[in-house]
């Protein structure tokens, strides 16, 4: 019987020849990854459960990346920071990308692919729910908490429910307008916040393939908010030449079988999808943009794992270019390597940075995932009051950027700019056309 | 073997996610030092809007000011329960506050994963959405073993999914047992006591 890729590489994981959805597994681990939320209570369980003198599993295969609570004067934030290092030293963790030294990264989901730790074939868990993000390199990635974490670090393996696999097929390449934020958003909206719940999302067409791997990124990192276990792109030569550039680590490609089976196929044009915003409060209340068109805004906000890459920071700067923001607008790069971009990659003569600065945008002092979640109260670009912000982000559930009084909407990098410069949700293609 | 779980019942709608039970600020706090820990129990469900807050009427606080305890047992609530994050803070919140039981049609799949691995509650499904007929304050008894639930208010009984596959997990009391069980843990069983309250069933 055919397995679809995700079957596959579980069924490999697994030591078995197949497996089928609803099967238990136990599954070898290739990277765990923790950051500063998840981590201190990750390493006091794993020392509660396998001793004070406990070693990891395989220090090689764990990856710890403080990305949430970096610029902020709050004591306990910096403590758990602190956990990690004791951590790390004790256990002599090689992948480490500690806050304050040249090795800092920003948000782990953009850092991971960054530095070679995402590769086709593998599995990853980490403790995130956008550890999700990972499956655009065509492996299997999800998120888990700090105890099926602590397990991980003590011996390698976790138990795995085999996930039944949907799939989104994109045809046709995308309009110059559209982002892969608004293919996303448009699935969500169709199945709902829980249409995913237990399932492997694919993406797969031409559509789907004329992506850069940042834009693949985004439609994997936002499954969870469908509820999916994972998403998954299988890997393609541009996918093979993104992480060979970046680790030397062997990898091996897992396709689909042609008679492998999936729960559903939905198939889209992409030429017939349009702009889209999810309105407060849920990721699946989609509203095209035209429809929401004049709301009033009080904010504007680029940045996270799903929207603060360098693929992100350049279509917004195309819209903001030689334009004035009209709301206040804040830029967050994920990483410290999208915060480099900013200062080098020209648009028309400017550098991205000189872009926003000109615009009136504010930008972060550091990469790190900021007001995404809301955050510690002196959190840049957070909603501290009953304000609307329009967002690259992928949650507008109550509260998640802060006051649960604020109301979120989330929008394609073109989208945001285009609302920030007219101060009121617009349509993108009013400057794209 | 009976299990039974009672208590004074809070509900909640559909689609509550980790941000609402317990807000991103909050999770700097220590899951290990006794006393820090109780600043969970004393933000649990702190997210929820106000007017959802403890359905029908909503304002019902969950916990109130300067305690780190719910007076209520089981949590009744819509459709995707736990959606979000994968902070495990989420789950640890409820069970530091008290609760013993979630009853909801359906649960995000980190979380319900958190909750029965870290053994923490038991994450109930329900085969109709119950958040329209228990009302807050409600006393439950959930009778495990015969997969039901009885509002002994109101006097009406519901039926509840089988735990299925994770209840060797929950009977174990966590990952960690249930994998000691399965052989794939070498090293000896260290003192217990991960979470001072980690759930148990109870025999009678």
């Amino acid at each position: 019987m055919g397995m679809t890729i995700t079957e596959k590489i579980l069924a490999r994981h697994s030591g078995r020849r197949t497996v089928g959805p609803g099967d238990n597994i136990w599954v070898d681990v290739d990277v765990l990854m923790t950051h500063d939320v998840c981590g201190p209570g990750t390493i006091e369980i794993f020392r509660k459960q396998f001793g004070e003198k406990a070693r990891v599993w395989d220090a090689e295969k764990v990856v710890v990346i403080p990305d949430h609570y970096i610029f902020t004067a709050d004591q306990y934030a910096h403590r758990n920071v602190d956990i990690l290092r004791a951590f790390v030293k004790e256990q002599q963790l090689p992948y480490f990308y500690d806050v304050g030294t040249p090795k800092y990264k920003g948000v782990c989901h953009i850092a991971l692919p960054e530095e070679g730790h995402t590769r086709p074939g593998e599995v990853l868990f980490g403790t995130d729910s956008h550890t999700c993000t990972a499956g655009a390199f065509g492996e299997f990635a999800t998120g888990i908490g700090n105890t099926d974490a602590a397990l991980i670090l003590g011996i390698g393996k976790l138990w795995v429910k085999v996930p039944p696999t949907m799939r989104f097929v994109f045809e046709g390449p995308l309009p110059p307008y559209l982002m892969a934020k608004d293919l996303i958003l448009n699935i969500i909206g169709d199945i709902g916040v829980d249409g995913g719940t237990y399932k492997a999302m694919e993406f797969a067409g031409d559509g789907v393939y004329s992506l850069s791997i940042e834009e693949r990124m985004t439609l994997c990192n936002m499954v969870i908010e469908a509820g999916g276990k994972n998403g998954v792109i299988a890997a393609d030569e541009k996918t093979a030449a993104f992480v060979r550039e970046r680790t030397d680590k062997p990898f091996e490609v897992v396709t689909n079988d042609l008679d492998a089976k999936y729960e559903s196929v939905r198939v889209y044009r992409s030429k017939e999808i349009e702009p889209v915003v999810a309105k407060p409060h849920s990721p699946d209340n989609r509203a095209t943009v035209r429809e929401v068109a004049g709301t009033k805004l009080d904010r504007a906000y680029i940045g996270s794992c799903t929207g603060g890459k360098l693929t992100d920071f350049r279509a917004a700067a195309k819209i903001l270019r030689g334009r004035r923001v009209k709301v206040d607008t804040f830029i967050v790069p994920a990483t410290n390597q999208v915060m480099q971009g900013l200062k080098v990659e020209r648009l028309d003569g400017q550098t991205l940075e000189e872009v926003f600065l000109a615009a009136g945008a504010r930008i972060a002092e550091g990469a790190s995932c900021a007001a995404c979640l809301g955050g510690p109260s002196d959190t840049f670009g957070r909603l501290n009051k009953s304000e609307a912000c329009i967002s690259t982000t992928n949650r507008n559930f109550p509260g998640r950027m802060g006051s649960k009084t604020a109301s979120v909407y989330l929008a394609s990098p073109y989208t945001v700019a285009a609302s920030a410069v007219k101060g009121v949700i617009t349509d993108p293609r009013e400057f794209l056309a | 073997m009976e299990e039974i779980i009672k208590g004074k019942a809070y509900v909640l709608g559909e689609n509550i996610d980790t941000d609402q039970i317990i807000p991103a600020k909050h999770l700097v706090y220590s899951l290990s030092d006794p006393e820090e820990r109780k600043l969970y129990g004393q933000y649990a469900l702190s997210g929820v809007p106000d007017t959802k807050a403890g359905l029908p009427q909503g304002n019902a606080r969950f916990v109130e000011d300067g305690s780190d305890r719910a007076v209520y047992k089981i949590i009744v609530a819509g459709k995707n329960f736990g959606c979000g994050s994968s902070r495990e803070h989420a789950p640890v919140c409820l069970n530091i506050a008290g609760v013993q039981a979630v009853v909801a049609p359906s649960y995000a799949r980190i979380f319900y994963r958190n909750a029965v691995d870290g053994g923490f509650f038991v994450p109930f499904e329900s085969l109709e959405d119950l958040s329209h007929t228990i009302r807050t304050g409600d006393e439950i008894e959930i009778r495990v073993k015969d997969e039901r639930l009885t509002n002994l208010t109101t006097g009406k009984t519901h039926r509840l999914r089988p735990l299925g596959d994770v209840a060797d997990i929950l009977k174990a009391g966590d990952v960690f047992a249930y994998a000691r069980k399965a052989g794939l843990i070498k090293a000896p069983t260290v003192s217990t006591g991960t979470s001072p309250e980690s759930f148990q069933m109870s025999e009678d």
